[in-house]
């Protein structure tokens, strides 16, 4: 039986702010936007260990994160805002010039090395 | 080198607008920023600023020339794009609404892609407008919903809210909900933590406005919701109870599906709320300016964003004339963008548009686009005024001074080197008369 999809929240962090005025360009921005906090449970579910980098896969995108665990909600995934989550987002935006920005389900699989 | 002391500066580090700190600066540099938070620090220290002054197609320019260049790709365009505005101040505003005005273009703000869902809220069923200052003094309920100022906006609790001491209400006076779909920091400080599953704050904030009137709800819904029957009638008891109530939505509400409608559902229960008590609705705005860009667009157009001047006069139509879905669609010929950040927010599907079109980009620091302008920031070695979360104005008292222009001396320049150029046909004069 196949695992439910999880579902994608996007947030703010003050790491974030403060990495802002810095650049969106700077390594620590990249690093911080593509670091995805999940359930262990659901890491251990869906056999990804706990900072593999994995592909997630919106109806929209995809993009490449790092997995690590944490003591969010099951069921749910949370990550900062960022360039990564701008390839996850639908264009469109029901009539309100917003993309829905979180509440995205996902999947997601582990990237293998090339060797 | 000598050093300064400039008091009571103003930060937009956030939209918490904070105008206590002390700056400590040199002829070059600040190097302390008293009062300030983490986010303040990294505002005032740690924004870089670009040693280049302009750049044509990537290799550096003088002003004049640029000034000039990104005058030719505006006057050329037929469906030009001003974007931004969310990091400058509302002096610079106004002159982009002149600018648009003059090119009969689209204007679109950060405020479509942050906060624009609140704005259609209130132009759906109406808003009760207050003051932090008032919050600060008399709310006894404060509720945070899908918003986690604890880390996006870090003395705001302590500021204007919950932890800070007004004339009438303290800390122990009032009483603190967080709403939301994890246990996040500012939960932590809450008197009662709601969890809520995602995408069904529209459901809650519904059954709640009908309990707080009296009405009847369907309690096998409601399950939906993540809440109890009993969790959603002690909060209605206590919205009742409130003398002075304020709801800080943040992106969790305003982002998610349902987008102005959950704004609407949360203005219309502060609304229902007035018959009991005073209530406000308010927004937790992202960082800069953004607030002052409604501000300026409302009062310059009668419209807060997505605004398109093809016509000769104002038009507002979400969805048609915001920056996200005018890209998107290929809609954009030309784009001129005031501050980068704004185009960071963008699904990929409107930016891509943008690499295949000429675009100018004003910001302090040079970046990678047709023309590019680095200009004094706002805050730092330029002056101006800026909008706090509330939109109430407070000016920058910038300590350092600099030989860059500011955004609105080049939005200025711009505009009067575009005036300068023939008419193009058509324009607005030109429409009138085939009319009369």
């Amino acid at each position: 039986m196949s695992l439910p999809r999880l579902i994608l929240m996007p947030i703010r962090t003050s790491k974030q702010g403060q990495q802002v005025n810095i650049g969106k360009d700077h390594d620590d921005y990249l690093t911080m936007t593509t670091t995805l906090t999940v359930h262990p449970d659901d890491l251990k579910e869906r056999n990804i260990p706990n900072g593999a980098r994995v592909i997630v896969r919106t109806d929209h995108g995809e993009a490449e994160f790092v997995c690590t665990e944490g003591k969010v909600p099951r069921g749910m995934a949370f990550v900062p805002y960022g360039p990564p989550t701008c390839k996850l987002m639908g264009g469109d935006t029901d009539g309100t010039g917003m993309p829905t920005s979180k509440g995205w389900e996902f999947d997601m699989e582990v990237v293998l090395n090339a060797e | 080198m000598p050093q300064t002391v400039t008091k009571f500066a103003t930060c937009a580090g956030c939209a918490c607008v904070c105008d206590d700190l002390e700056l400590h600066a040199n002829d070059a540099r600040i190097f302390e920023a008293k009062n300030a938070c983490e986010m303040g620090r990294c505002w005032f220290l740690e924004r870089p600023i670009s040693k280049v002054e302009a750049t044509i197609n990537g290799k550096p320019a003088s002003l004049s020339d640029a000034i000039d260049r990104a005058a030719m790709i505006l006057y050329e365009a037929d469906s030009p794009l001003v974007f931004g505005l969310g990091e400058t101040t509302a002096e610079a505003q106004r002159e982009a609404v002149a600018l648009a005005e003059r090119l009969d273009a689209t204007l679109d703000t950060e405020t479509s892609l942050t906060h624009g869902t609140m704005e259609l809220a209130a132009q759906l069923g109406g808003k009760v407008t207050g003051t932090l200052g008032e919050i600060r003094n008399r709310a006894d309920l404060i509720i945070y919903w899908g918003a986690n100022p604890a880390r996006t906006h870090p003395r705001h609790l302590e500021r204007y809210s919950v932890h800070s001491t007004g004339k009438f209400r303290t800390r122990a006076d009032r009483t603190m909900v967080v709403v939301d779909v994890r246990e996040s920091e500012t939960a932590k400080e809450a008197d009662i933590f709601l969890r809520i599953r995602p995408e069904t704050d529209f459901e809650a904030l519904t059954a709640l406005r009908c309990l707080v009137r009296g009405q009847r709800i369907v309690c096998e819904r409601l399950n939906e919701t993540g809440l109890s029957l009993d969790q959603l009638r002690d909060l209605a008891e206590r919205l009742k109870r409130a003398r002075y109530g304020v709801i800080f939505v943040g992106q969790g509400l305003l982002q998610t599906r349902g987008l102005h409608m959950n704004a609407s559902a949360a203005t219309s229960l502060g609304i229902a709320l007035n018959a009991t008590g005073r209530f406000l609705v308010m927004p937790l705005r992202t960082p800069g300016n953004i607030g002052g860009a409604d501000a300026m667009l409302d009062y310059a157009t009668g419209y807060p964003f997505g605004v398109n001047f093809s016509r000769g006069y104002p038009r507002y139509n979400p969805g048609e004339f915001t920056a996200a879905d005018l890209l998107a669609r290929q809609e954009v010929d030309a784009a001129l963008i005031v501050g980068v950040n704004a185009v960071k927010r963008l699904p990929d599907s409107a930016r891509t548009q943008l690499d295949r079109i000429p675009t100018i980009v004003i910001d302090r620091e040079i970046r990678n686009a047709t023309v590019s302008i680095a200009t004094a920031p706002a805050g730092i070695s330029a002056s101006g005024t800026v909008y706090r979360n509330d939109k109430i104005p407070l000016g920058f008292r910038p300590p350092l001074t600099s030989t860059r222009p500011t955004d609105e001396d080049v939005l200025r320049r711009i505009r009067e080197a575009v005036e300068r150029k023939p008419e193009t046909y058509p324009t607005a004069s030109a429409r009138m008369t085939i009319l009369e």
